[in-house]
């Protein structure tokens, strides 16, 4: 779905310290009955977010005040699980555009990509070191910088780790800094496609 | 020439063409689509004027949304009712197959594809689904995607892809009695983890793979996605030509032949190299069941819980250091891509024949399609079934994710033959343990955890006597 381009990022960071974070964690089944592209960011991570009742529960750090940010930090496998984009839509339209984690799941990989969300993967002591401090600089201002493939979190003194470089398809790279997206790139290849196709032993 | 694996001639075949960073434009030979991930993929095609490009590629099905019973009567909550003709709409606009709910081949997506001789050995297969591994099971390379990508495939044929890793995974030996599929698979993720196959494409070989019908075959790839594979395949053999033989649209006369020749061709050569090999015995595997809130939390049904994951312990309410045999269990569901087929209710009904079911356990037997609803009627399966006060449903995708009113309740246990055991999955606070068919069918008899070997021996005697 269409995503505004992502170039610099400068926010505070918001934590979701688990491993194998799910997408029916992160959208439930039951939010999926929508025929729109539009309306999950307020469904995010909802069974974590509200009671029974309906409630927010105050103890759940995207109803803090610290909960507003575009980068979130998470644990490995995230977003494990069923394929549904919709957790993409969830996590964009709430208003994240960075993931920070030591392993995404495959599909929520590609369907980040598709929809604007970078998904920043850091090595286990990397994301040990980010969580270390976030921890010791909490109201911090992180950097994600596109153009340089960057990394820099809010560190209080200059460590090993002030700035991160992460990796990117080079493609992916561009889709994400101008805000375009795949299907007219393989539309416009359709002569080539059909040309294969004449040779094709299992269509 | 270079020995290739399966996977990579595959592969190969369908490279339309490489990007300069290494991706490919890879050509899928079949879409297959359902009312839930469709409908903004339609909407995007429409909102950039672009046609379907293939739209005889494409076969559409109703299975998430729909309830499993009264199906005539077509009684839906408003936002299903307007997904199910949202999807009538766009199929009959662009000229898709569509198998609808009330439709004698309609089915989960997963099971009506392989029953219609659509999915075949070699071709390449997505779906908005993460299930979509199952197609693997006929030596195809399937596996699933976002709405994005079904807009893709709708407005091209193609998807950009980076090639994965490959994994083999053998099974050495034969499954013993009372051990199935399904505690295979359980087995391999219990043993690798839930990440494990992130990044990778499996390939599933051996003599315990080998001795596998195409309904087991079908449980162990479903379940790929579930150790974050992206997909799995099994080369295809003369077990697989026999299932596909006469099939609806499977080829015939020469068209046919000319199959069987080409699928002759899929199997990885001698001396191919995978990326990563593991190795299991089949005789080490018992029947599993899982303890906790992801799929590879699993233990024999016999064994001990762990204490490690105290939230999941938490969460399902039970002890580290207990054991779940014995546990009393309010409900079973029987049913979903993973064990909804003919097969799968076979297994379950021989073990139920002649015994009664729990009254406190509720019961839950959904057939992944009208094809097997029918033909369990057709065989017997439902007599007996209902003989022991079991009820057959409509087909549909039901409990596995409670999309309809198939929910359980909060803090209530139920065995289950899906495929996942998230926190929430089958309900608010409902709380999962997967299973194979003949371990769901002890707990739907006792009414609690039990082994099945334990029952399955005087089903046997019974019939000599």
């Amino acid at each position: 779905m269409s995503f505004e381009p992502l170039n610099l990022i400068s926010s505070r960071v918001v934590p979701l310290l688990a491993d194998n974070i799910d997408t029916d964690r992160i959208i439930p089944a039951r939010f999926l009955k929508s025929v729109s592209s539009d309306g999950f960011g307020k469904n995010l991570f909802h069974d974590w977010r509200y009671r029974p009742d309906g409630t927010p529960d105050p103890e759940f750090i995207l109803n803090k005040p610290e909960g507003r940010g575009q980068i979130l930090l998470t644990g490995p496998n995230f977003g494990c699980g069923s394929s549904r984009e919709h957790a993409a839509w969830a996590l964009y339209q709430y208003g994240f555009r960075v993931i920070i984690s030591s392993g995404f799941a495959d599909i929520f990989r590609t369907n980040a990509l598709n929809n604007g969300l970078l998904p920043l993967e850091v090595s286990l002591g990397q994301l040990q070191f980010l969580m270390e401090t976030y921890h010791s600089n909490q109201n911090g201002t992180w950097t994600v910088d596109m153009e340089s493939q960057l990394l820099i979190p809010a560190t209080l003194a200059v460590t090993a780790f002030s700035e991160i470089p992460f990796a990117i398809n080079p493609f992916r790279k561009q889709c994400l800094r101008t805000g375009s997206d795949v299907v007219d790139f393989l539309a416009g290849m359709k002569p080539q496609i059909a040309e294969y196709e004449t040779h094709s032993l299992t269509r | 020439m270079r020995s290739k694996t399966l996977f990579d001639k595959i592969w190969d075949q369908h490279e339309v063409a490489v990007l300069e960073d290494g991706s490919s434009v890879f050509y899928i030979d079949r879409h297959y689509l359902h009312e839930v991930t469709s409908p903004q993929a339609f909407a995007g095609l429409e909102k950039r004027g672009l046609p379907f490009f293939r739209p005889d590629q494409a076969v559409a099905t109703m299975d998430h949304n729909i309830p499993t019973i009264g199906q005539a009567n077509q009684v839906m909550g408003p936002e299903s009712s307007l997904q199910v003709s949202r999807l009538q709409e766009n199929c009959e606009k662009y000229g898709i197959t569509l198998y609808g709910m009330t439709h004698p081949r309609n089915g989960i997506v997963h099971v009506i594809g392989p029953e219609l001789g659509l999915t075949r050995p070699g071709m390449t297969i997505v779906c908005g689904d993460s299930h979509t591994s199952t197609h693997g099971a006929f030596g195809a390379i399937a596996f699933g995607i976002g709405t994005s990508e079904v807009e893709m495939v709708m407005a091209s044929q193609c998807l950009l892809q980076r090639r994965p890793k490959t994994l083999r995974i053998t099974v050495n030996g034969q499954l013993t009695a009372g051990v199935t599929s399904k505690d295979l698979i359980l087995y391999i993720i219990a043993r690798l983890g839930t990440g494990a196959g992130t990044g990778y494409f499996i390939e599933f070989s051996g003599e315990a793979i080998r001795g596998l019908s195409m309904e087991s075959r079908m449980t162990v790839c479903n379940m790929a996605i579930e150790m974050g594979a992206r997909g799995g395949l099994i080369a295809p053999d003369e077990t697989t030509a026999d299932y596909l033989k006469g099939r609806e649209f499977s080829p015939s006369g020469n068209d046919w032949e000319r199959a069987l020749s080409h699928w002759r061709t899929l199997y990885s050569d001698e001396g191919a190299e995978f990326d990563r090999e593991e190795q299991f015995n089949a005789s080490d595997i018992p029947p599993m069941i899982t303890w906790g809130t992801n799929p590879g939390e699993g233990i024999p049904v016999d064994g001990i819980i762990p204490v490690t994951d105290p939230k999941a312990l938490a969460y399902m309410g039970i002890a580290g250091g207990d054991r779940l045999l014995g546990k009393k269990i309010d409900y079973v569901f029987l049913g979903s891509c993973t064990n909804g087929r003919i097969a799968d209710l076979r297994e379950f009904s021989a073990l139920v024949k002649g015994r009664k079911k729990n009254p406190e356990v509720i019961v839950w037997i959904v057939p992944g399609s009208k094809q097997v609803e029918k033909q369990a009627r057709d065989e017997g399966i439902e007599k007996i079934l209902n003989d022991a006060g079991f009820e057959l449903r409509e087909p549909g995708c039901s409990a596995c994710l409670a999309m309809n009113d198939d929910k359980v309740p909060a803090g209530k246990y139920c065995i289950s033959t899906s495929n996942r055991n998230f926190e929430g999955r089958q309900g608010p606070g409902a709380r999962t343990l997967l299973a194979s068919p003949l371990t769901a069918a002890a707990a739907a008899v006792t009414g609690k955890v039990a082994d099945p070997r334990t029952m399955i021996g005087s089903e046997e005697e019974d019939r000599e006597a």
